[in-house]
């Protein structure tokens, strides 16, 4: 069972990664818990299944505004469509393996699936979910947790 | 005449772009040239044999073939390779099992400009 404290993992990391990336700091709203099996999603979702001893799904979701800038923030000049997709599955990826730090190598991870311009297109295995509501310079993005 | 060291032919393995061009983009080492990049293992053993790379940035969650089983092979082929390890995974079990399977060195992404280059610098080292 996915225990509340555990959090703290997702958020460090997702923390880490902003600021080692762009040297400029995000900051994460309250986390909250959705109980519809509708977190949501922004425009861009770069989505890890988990499975071995945890099971279900970790995605991070961004419009396309914060990723445009994440890439330029990070020198990288095309910020075209097949970037924005990179992107949103690397910082999925990168959050997601991170936490195997504290969650051992019994966390296995998936290759990023990225959905985009389709809400609808992401389905957690289960109704609960975790959402850490993030926050870099003028954009709002999410990370959701959805383990058993 | 002093020559200096030879220059060394460098392959960049990751299934994401953007790692890959951040990698050539931010390596500053001039003994390195980076001769090609691969998305996954397999295309990474292709490459491998056609450029013959004296050093290799390996991600290890690809698809096609993975990157610890891509390291076995580089090094099956020439066991003189030079391997950073660049990965999310951040278990201690991982990074051993990649030095056990044949790489040299770990780096946790993400990853400064500063991070690589010490990690290249080390690597280097080896050589």
């Amino acid at each position: 069972m996915f225990r509340e404290s555990e959090l703290k993992i997702f958020i460090e990391g997702t923390l880490l990664i902003f600021e080692t990336l762009t040297s400029q700091p995000a900051s994460v709203g309250s986390p909250y818990l959705v109980t519809d099996g509708k977190p949501g999603t922004y425009e861009y979702a770069g989505i890890i299944d988990i499975s071995g001893t945890r099971k279900g799904m970790v995605y991070f979701t961004a419009p396309k505004g914060m990723l445009t800038v994440l890439l330029m923030r990070m020198q990288e000049s095309d910020t075209g469509e097949a970037n924005m997709r990179d992107l949103v599955g690397e910082v999925a990826n990168t959050i997601s393996g991170n936490a195997r730090r504290d969650l051992g190598k019994g966390f296995v991870i998936s290759v990023p699936n990225v959905v985009a311009h389709s809400p609808e297109g992401v389905v957690t295995p289960h109704p609960r979910s975790f959402v850490i509501p993030i926050n870099w310079r003028t954009h709002a993005a999410k990370l959701v947790v959805c383990l058993q | 005449m002093d020559i200096g060291p030879p220059i060394l032919r460098m392959l960049i393995v990751d299934d994401s772009n953007i790692i890959r061009r951040r990698i050539e983009r931010s390596q500053q080492i001039d003994r390195l040239e980076v001769v090609g990049s691969a998305a996954n293992g397999v295309e990474a053993v292709a490459l491998f044999r056609r450029t013959n790379a004296d050093v290799v940035t390996m991600d290890l969650t690809m698809p096609e073939m993975d990157g610890i089983e891509c390291v076995e092979q580089l090094v099956g082929i020439n066991p003189d390779v030079l391997i950073l390890v660049i990965s999310a995974l951040a278990d201690k079990a991982t990074a051993l099992e990649a030095i056990e399977r044949g790489a040299n060195g770990f780096l946790c992404k993400p990853f400064t400009d500063l991070q690589l280059n010490s990690a290249l610098e080390e690597l280097l080292s080896e050589s």
